[in-house]
């Protein structure tokens, strides 16, 4: 007679395919398919290599691209970039990528991006790996059904050095949307509602799976946006189960499978859900009807609310620790309680980010921003691609003079000004609608004010100067 | 790596929740390519008036007196009391280098987001988790006590207060056995090199795709 099949969950199958070895105090030895590297936080990694007299342990397991510190405007070669400390770590990665015969997709290269734009667009990521990077949005991944995850430095190091991290099991959270969402609602309205619920440490200690119908019925795209805030709301590895849309998106990819392994590569993909029955340590269940357009007001990505709100009173709030930061929090922003959201003027907007680049953001916001103009008020539109591919298909569909009519300024992929490493930030005071993923104080440069937001929103904001309910539109 | 026994120091209070690790070290210092020198850089943005850029002589900067670190009863704390959620955001390491390199070796608060907590590890930094109740008491015995300090003994697992009570922690034990050693991981994941090469070529079998050149 067979044993009795124990039912796991997505993130229980993926931990126990990567395990190489348990240890008595139950650590474990995690085997790791694939390793992201970008500029910031790898070259601290690559020295401590080199000090040891260490090689990498499988060199094509790891693809690396420049993204946080590369400029927006064109420029050709790391000599160009003006900024010298950026500069120095551009072209450190290179000289590092070179020297240990890592594949990089350098400058000029149409496949630069946004690690996490661009690793998935490769299919260098796909479902049932391991995926890690340098980076905490590194959970975007999470979306093909691999268990993808930031990691610090040093960690970096470990799995060039080894191919493999000491890692604790996580728990398992799901997150189940339910029911069909409504018009201009979208995947970056939901993960924002999600953290709004559970906060900004609900996730801590979980893999989270992002579950239901209102999930299911997202691209693949939009359930990258969900994944990708995954970080946001505690939790390192966000994840969605393969079905049909995960498969199609893998088809054809560059680094995908082909012939006889494609088809055993399908095989294995399609195993790779939550088991009926399978045990979550927390279950949170949200109805997609609940949900509505939302911008965040605060410093926190949980101080969010729907379009059609005023701002909360911290009075009202009976946790001690939690009114001292919306107090302070309404101090940095310059906002007051009881305010309608509608009410916040914008000075600048941004559309891009590991978040909300990909085409079908650039399509969102080229929609709202169609036959339109900035508002005067508005000092600057940015609208910045996630990767050299997603530049290219968004001209060829015209959505570049789309932007361009309406005032926005199109430009080079990279990170932007989600983090401001480059010359792209806010000045001291000034309010931006963003689609990034992170609204902390000075994230978008020093006393810059982020409101984090779906591309459309953030579209309508530039033309109205404040935010606007797009379902009015 | 720096190992950690036990460690007695005096103890800064930060009052605030879900410190993110853009403010224990804003961006532009993550240009460094060094994991070393980021300590006058610590919390830059709410330590000095004035935008930081790396290279500067930090001496020249206006400060903020008002940030508990600018206070002169708290120069030279090694060990960082704070609130819940401390460390989320990025998963830059930069954060507990700049808090090492400041000088902290330990940080108390009732709650650390999951990818901070572990770069702690890999520094020689002890990150503990206490209980809500057992870190408001220390906020206010540090407030009432100048010159205020803390004694952690990792072996023990215990915080000793100056009053003698001693508050119990938990420490996973493959991080406690590593920080009382000062034992790199590398080296000790390398024991395991068979492993991981048996692992490898069962995985070549049955995910062939996986192992792109």
């Amino acid at each position: 007679m067979r044993a009795p099949m124990v039912a796991k969950t997505l993130y229980d199958k993926l931990w126990d395919a990567h395990l190489v070895t348990e240890r008595d105090d139950g650590s474990a030895l995690i085997y790791i398919d694939r390793q992201i590297i970008h500029e910031v936080t790898s070259p601290q990694a690559f020295e401590g290599l080199r000090l040891a007299g260490r090689t990498p342990w499988r060199v094509g397991a790891n693809f690396a691209t420049l993204d946080h510190n590369v400029p927006t405007t064109p420029f050709r070669s790391a000599a160009d970039i003006e900024d010298e400390t950026s500069r120095i770590q551009v072209q450190t990665l290179q000289d590092n990528t070179r020297a240990f015969g890592i594949r990089e997709f350098g400058i000029g290269d149409v496949r630069q991006g946004i690690v996490h734009v661009m690793a998935p667009e490769q299919g260098a990521v796909l479902p049932g790996m391991t995926v890690v990077c340098g980076d905490s949005h590194t959970s975007t991944n999470g979306a093909l059904g691999c268990l993808a995850h930031g990691i610090g430095t040093s960690e970096v190091e470990h799995v060039l050095a080894t191919q493999c991290l000491v890692a604790k099991k996580m728990k398992n959270m799901q997150i189940r949307v339910e029911g069909e969402l409504g018009p201009g609602v979208t995947a970056k309205d939901v993960v924002l509602h999600i953290i709004g619920v559970i906060g900004t440490a609900g996730g801590t200690g979980y893999a989270i799976e992002f579950a239901g119908s209102a999930i299911r019925s997202l691209s693949i795209e939009g359930r990258m946006t969900v994944c990708n805030m995954s970080i946001e709301a505690g939790a390192r590895a966000g994840m969605v189960a393969v079905d049909e849309k995960t498969i199609d998106y893998c088809k054809g990819r560059p680094f995908a499978p082909t012939g006889a392994q494609w088809e055993a590569a399908v095989e294995y993909w399609r195993t790779l859900v939550s088991d009926d029955g399978a045990h979550f340590d927390a279950v949170v269940e949200i109805d997609a009807a609940d949900i509505q357009p939302q911008v965040s007001w605060g410093t926190s990505p949980e101080m969010v609310l729907p379009v059609d709100a005023t701002l909360p009173d911290p009075a009202r709030e009976d946790d001690a620790v939690k009114r001292a930061g919306m107090e302070r929090a309404y101090e940095y922003m310059g906002l007051t309680p009881g305010m309608k959201i509608s009410d916040i003027k914008v000075d600048r907007v941004f559309i891009g980010s590991c978040t909300n680049s990909r085409i079908e953001d650039l399509r969102a916001a080229a929609e709202i921003a169609r036959g339109k103009r900035k508002a005067d008020s508005v000092k600057q539109v940015l609208v910045v691609p996630g990767s050299g591919l997603v530049k290219q298909q968004a001209e060829e569909e015209g959505l570049d003079k789309i932007f361009i009519e309406a005032g926005f300024e199109w430009r080079e992929p990279g990170c932007s000004m989600c983090l401001a490493m480059n010359p792209d930030r806010l000045q001291p005071g000034e309010h931006c609608a963003s689609t990034s993923n992170r609204n902390f104080e000075g994230r978008q440069g020093n006393g810059g004010r982020t409101h984090l937001v779906s591309p459309a929103m953030a579209a309508a904001a530039a033309v109205a100067g404040h935010f606007v309910d797009i379902r009015q539109l | 790596m720096e190992k950690f026994v036990t460690h007695t120091g005096l103890v800064a209070p930060l009052d605030r929740a879900n410190v993110d690790t853009d403010q224990i070290i804003p961006k532009q210092f993550l240009k460094s390519i060094k994991r070393t020198g980021f300590g006058p850089n610590l919390f830059d943005e709410w330590r000095y008036l004035d935008e930081g850029q790396p290279g500067q002589d930090n001496s020249q900067r206006p400060l903020n007196t008002e940030f508990v670190l600018n206070q002169p009863r708290y120069e030279g704390a090694s060990v960082l009391l704070t609130r819940r959620n401390f460390g989320c955001g990025s998963s830059r390491e930069h954060a507990p280098w700049a808090l090492q390199d400041y000088g902290f070796r330990t940080i108390l608060a009732p709650s650390f987001a999951d990818i901070f907590f572990n770069n702690c590890f890999k520094n020689g930094m002890l990150p503990i988790v206490l209980p809500e109740e057992e870190i408001e008491t220390l906020f206010q015995q540090v407030e009432a006590q100048q010159g205020y300090q803390l004694t952690i003994d990792l072996n023990e697992q215990v915080v000793a207060r100056p009053d003698g009570v001693k508050i119990p922690f938990e420490v996973d034990a493959f991080r406690k056995h590593c920080l009382l050693n000062g034992l790199d991981d590398i080296g000790l994941t390398l024991q395991d090199a068979d492993a991981i090469r048996a692992y490898e070529s069962k995985r070549q079998q049955s995910e062939p795709w996986v192992f792109v050149q």
